[in-house]
């Protein structure tokens, strides 16, 4: 608009030239002073449908759920004839699930199941990751395509398949287990149902992780680790006071968005079910929530808001252990 | 004199280790180790999957009376045509439902996400990092939060058991928009934008022209990413959806399995197998498209 480059006007408009400007124009004209002033229209057009179905499936949700949660509905008692009201009740719903034995039952439950799951399933992506990283680059991409494959099967699916495979009935590893002496129900006996939920979510997000962390990996220059080596530093000791700490952002983004996966555990449990009796409809309080949704809508609102508060609480104890160990 | 052989000893190992900073060691013994953890993982990542592919094969009684993972009297296709026509012909509604949402979801969000990436990587006005910080901040959201109250505004707007009720939630990649924006920033010169200003083009026709087809390689991205986190999608359609007709393809296999049990076993392997392969295609074909996505989250942290 105003000042354009110096020096002869490349056809600059066709959509084929992408050549790098800076490189291709003398002297780039030190940063421009941004274009500070209000934004013309059909700028705005371009921003705003985002930012409208943001607020309608982000910020109104939330506020909405905020609302519900302040009401309760009585059903005016009889076959359902009489009309049910609904009736505001403050914060009751919330000492409801403050109070609910289930509820702490259920995160309890779904907190274990984090602690072990969470670090096993990192740490199993990091070792993957620095391996392969280290390893010959011929099988590497073979290797990382398998590792990463699970990704592309739908959760639902890879519950339902390793479901499967925890029937004793279907089983070929079931079969194995118990002609070494174990249980028919190995997998479904009570104590060893969140071991085989977290198996179910080791193998379809282990992939997902190391890749991430694989790309961080590849991002460190070379030199460094030739000059590690000149210093006598070997390949583990390289591992450990280079590489790791230069992709801890990249696992340290990966435990958060586990946690919070962590906290809203559903799918998994919910199918498995299917072919248990040892897993109740309150089992998680994701499930729990699910359940009240029409019954008891503020409860179920109150559920999911509890639930964000637990998950804030966790983010926010990750975040200082993780500052702290930094230091 | 460190100072002084530092640079030669680089010098001289360079230009072995440049053309090919992978380059394999040679064999030795210590490799195998590492080579065999890494072989007994993918046994790990493989074996449901291969059990999966040989189960598909048989019937309900060979899948209780037969070695688990090697075929016996394999019958695919009576198992894919009893699949697709099983409650008069339910299985090829969901799948279609599935491809349906799902591209529906992924066009509608990756055109969102882009334009507004595009603007704010791209421009510069007041209350954009407010903007921005918000639009990250749902990253971090728990969808348990957002799916409860979804339902209950779909409920109050009468579009329980429409498709946009999944379509519509699906479709808002905050974490496209923050895929698009850098990529936005970092490949498109203000240099093209102010030529395309001078000759004339508006803001719009700049962007649709020109700027998307630099923005090209991010968009696949974001459309792989809001495709397969819509066909993976399962609490927000079984909250949703009630009719069998409107299903997606996991809620349907779902269903299978509730309600019929050890007598679907066949149907829904079967089925579980057919919802993979469109999404292996997508990703093999594009998986590079997805890495890159991945890596750009990885470098952020």
């Amino acid at each position: 608009m105003t000042d354009v480059t110096t020096g002869p006007r490349r056809t600059a408009g066709g959509p084929g030239d992408r050549v790098p400007a800076p490189a291709a124009v003398p002297a780039p004209p030190a940063r421009r002073p941004a274009r500070r002033r209000s934004l013309p229209w059909s700028v705005r057009l371009l921003l705003l449908p985002f930012v409208l179905f943001f607020v309608a499936t982000f910020v109104v949700p939330i506020v909405y759920s905020l609302w519900t949660s302040l009401f309760s509905v009585t059903s005016g008692g009889g076959l359902g004839l009489s009309k049910s009201e609904t009736v505001f009740v403050g914060l009751e719903n919330f000492a409801r699930v403050a109070q609910s034995d289930a509820f702490w039952t259920g995160m309890g439950r779904v907190l274990l199941y984090g602690l072990v799951q969470v670090p096993f399933m990192t740490v199993f992506a990091l070792v993957l990751a620095l391996v392969l990283d280290a390893l010959m680059a011929r099988v590497k991409k073979l290797f990382q395509l398998v590792y990463f494959l699970p990704y592309a099967v739908p959760g639902v699916v890879a519950a339902l398949v390793w479901a499967y495979l925890y029937v004793p009935q279907l089983s070929p590893v079931v079969q194995l287990l118990e002609r070494l002496g174990a249980p028919s129900d190995v997998f479904l006996q009570q104590d060893a149902l969140l071991l085989s939920i977290a198996n179910i979510a080791t193998w379809s997000w282990t992939g997902y992780n190391m890749i991430i962390i694989l790309a961080g990996l590849q991002a460190i220059p070379r030199d460094q680790f030739e000059a590690a080596r000149l210093d006598g530093a070997g390949e583990l000791r390289i591992a450990w006071s280079i590489k790791i700490p230069s992709v801890a952002g990249a696992i340290g983004l990966a435990v958060l968005m586990s946690i919070i996966g962590t906290v809203q555990l559903f799918n998994e449990p919910t199918i498995l079910r299917t072919i248990s009796n040892n897993i109740d409809s309150q089992y998680t309080p994701m499930m729990m929530g699910y359940n009240a949704v029409s019954s008891d809508p503020g409860f179920s609102s109150a559920i999911a808001l509890s639930m964000a508060l637990v998950t804030g609480v966790l983010v926010f104890a990750y975040y200082r252990l993780s500052t702290r160990l930094s230091r | 004199m460190s100072a002084a052989t530092a640079p030669t000893t680089s010098a001289r190992t360079a230009p072995r280790t440049t053309p090919r900073p992978d380059a394999a060691p040679r064999f030795t013994w210590r490799s195998v180790p590492p080579v065999a953890f890494l072989t007994i993982s993918a046994v790990y990542f493989l074996l449901p999957l291969w059990w999966l592919v040989v189960s598909s094969t048989k019937s309900n009684s060979s899948l209780q009376n037969s070695n688990g993972f090697w075929f016996d009297a394999p019958q695919i296709l009576e198992n894919l045509q009893r699949t697709f026509t099983y409650d008069g012909g339910m299985f090829p509604r969901w799948v279609l439902n599935s491809i349906l949402y799902s591209g529906g979801a992924a066009l509608l969000g990756t055109l969102l996400a882009v334009s507004a990436g595009y603007v704010l990587g791209k421009f510069h006005f007041r209350g954009k990092g407010l903007v921005f910080g918000g639009i990250l901040a749902g990253v971090l959201v728990p969808n348990a939060l957002l799916t409860i109250p979804l339902y209950f505004l779909a409920s109050a707007v009468g579009l329980v058991n429409s498709p946009w009720a999944v379509i519509v939630p699906t479709c808002v990649s905050p974490f496209g928009v923050y895929l698009a924006r850098i990529y936005a920033e970092q490949s498109i010169p203000d240099e093209l934008l102010e030529a395309a200003r001078v000759d004339g083009a508006g803001e719009l026709r700049t962007f649709f022209t020109i700027a998307l087809k630099v923005l090209a390689p991010a968009t696949v991205t974001i459309f792989l990413f809001v495709f397969v986190s819509s066909w993976n999608n399962f609490l927000l359609p079984l909250m949703m959806l009630n009719s069998e007709e409107l299903k997606p393809v996991t809620l349907g296999l779902y269903g299978w399995q509730t309600y019929r049990g050890a007598a679907s076993y066949d149907i829904v392997l079967t089925g579980a197998l057919v919802a993979i392969v469109p999404m292996a295609v997508l990703f093999f074909t594009l998986q590079r498209h997805l890495r890159t996505g991945l890596a750009a989250g990885s470098v952020k942290g």
